[in-house]
């Protein structure tokens, strides 16, 4: 059973971390539509997918957060890529599959997922 | 929307938008009547009655972004085409509440799906703000009060990777416990 016990244990622990980490001045951000296009697209599980991913590697420097509609309804779940210092990545039609190669490729080692951008998939 | 706790966030997200500090989420399933009650009750800034009314209707919307707002017209469509209802009842500077009631006997119900990912990502998402969740089965239910887990924290925030987790168990292990097998 998970107890409140547990949880200042945890708590405890998660301070200590806290003091290790830098500024959070320099993070990565990662911004998940969260509007009722794209919750109804599939946000949610895309939005939990980034947090897991992101915890399971540890990741110190990545702040996951939401934002409302972009006027894009029809490409969503719409989840933008900003490092610090480079021009922002809006990846389209994510999925939660889809989220560890972002992860791997964009976030760690700063490619970008070409074929998931806004700019590969809509083409008119 | 596949699942109403997909309705849930997005009428939950209103609430956020609205200014809200305390959100309230209220899921009550009663197996005898066949019944779903749902209630997402907020002290955001409110709605006048002629507000109200316009929520409901999908082509009035407050954003800019684009000219369409569906949240409440498919959260009501949802709970009308079980044979149940949508009530919200609203005051300009006092607050939303919204309720719903489902029959979940009628072929048109929409399962509920996963509520505690909602009630997760609302709470480790919107760390600024207070959320109560009461779950409750015919009369078993619990309620978690992230005021409640604020003052254990003492400042370490909910969106912490490893209070994340505990918090995302802590809500599966108190469910199966009200539900005791019942799905």
């Amino acid at each position: 059973m998970k107890t409140l016990e547990e949880l200042m244990a945890i708590r405890d622990r998660a301070k200590a971390d806290m003091t290790d980490r830098g500024g959070e001045g320099d993070s990565i951000r990662v911004v998940v539509g969260m509007a009722t296009c794209g919750i109804a697209a599939g946000a949610r599980p895309v939005l939990n997918a980034f947090v897991d991913e992101i915890a399971k590697r540890n990741l110190r420097n990545v702040t996951v957060t939401q934002t409302g509609c972009i006027g894009m309804c029809q490409y969503e779940p719409i989840v933008e890529v900003i490092r610090p210092g480079e021009e922002k990545v809006t990846y389209v039609k994510m999925t939660a599959d889809k989220v560890p190669t972002v992860v791997a490729d964009h976030i760690v080692n700063g490619n970008p997922v070409a074929e998931y951008t806004v700019g590969a998939v809509v083409k008119d | 929307m596949r699942e109403l706790s997909l309705n849930v966030l997005d009428i939950a997200q209103n609430s956020i938008s609205a200014g809200a500090s305390v959100i309230e989420i209220e899921v009550l399933r009663d197996t005898v009547k066949n019944e779903l009650f749902i209630g997402i009750y907020d002290n955001g800034k409110g709605m006048t009655a002629e507000q109200v009314e316009r929520v409901k209707d999908p082509f009035f919307t407050t954003r800019t972004t684009r000219k369409v707002g569906m949240g409440i017209p498919l959260f009501t469509l949802a709970a009308r085409q079980t044979g149940g209802d949508l009530e919200i009842q609203s005051e300009p500077g006092k607050g939303t509440k919204v309720t719903a009631v489902f029959n979940t006997d009628s072929v048109d119900f929409t399962p509920l799906g996963d509520i505690n990912s909602t009630v997760w990502t609302l709470m480790t998402m919107n760390t600024d703000r207070d959320f109560v969740y009461r779950f409750g089965i015919d009369g078993r239910e619990f309620t978690l009060k992230t005021s409640e887990l604020n003052e254990i924290l003492g400042g370490v925030k909910l969106s912490e990777p490893e209070i994340s987790k505990w918090l995302r168990e802590y809500l599966d292990e108190q469910t199966d416990n009200i539900c005791g097998g019942v799905k």
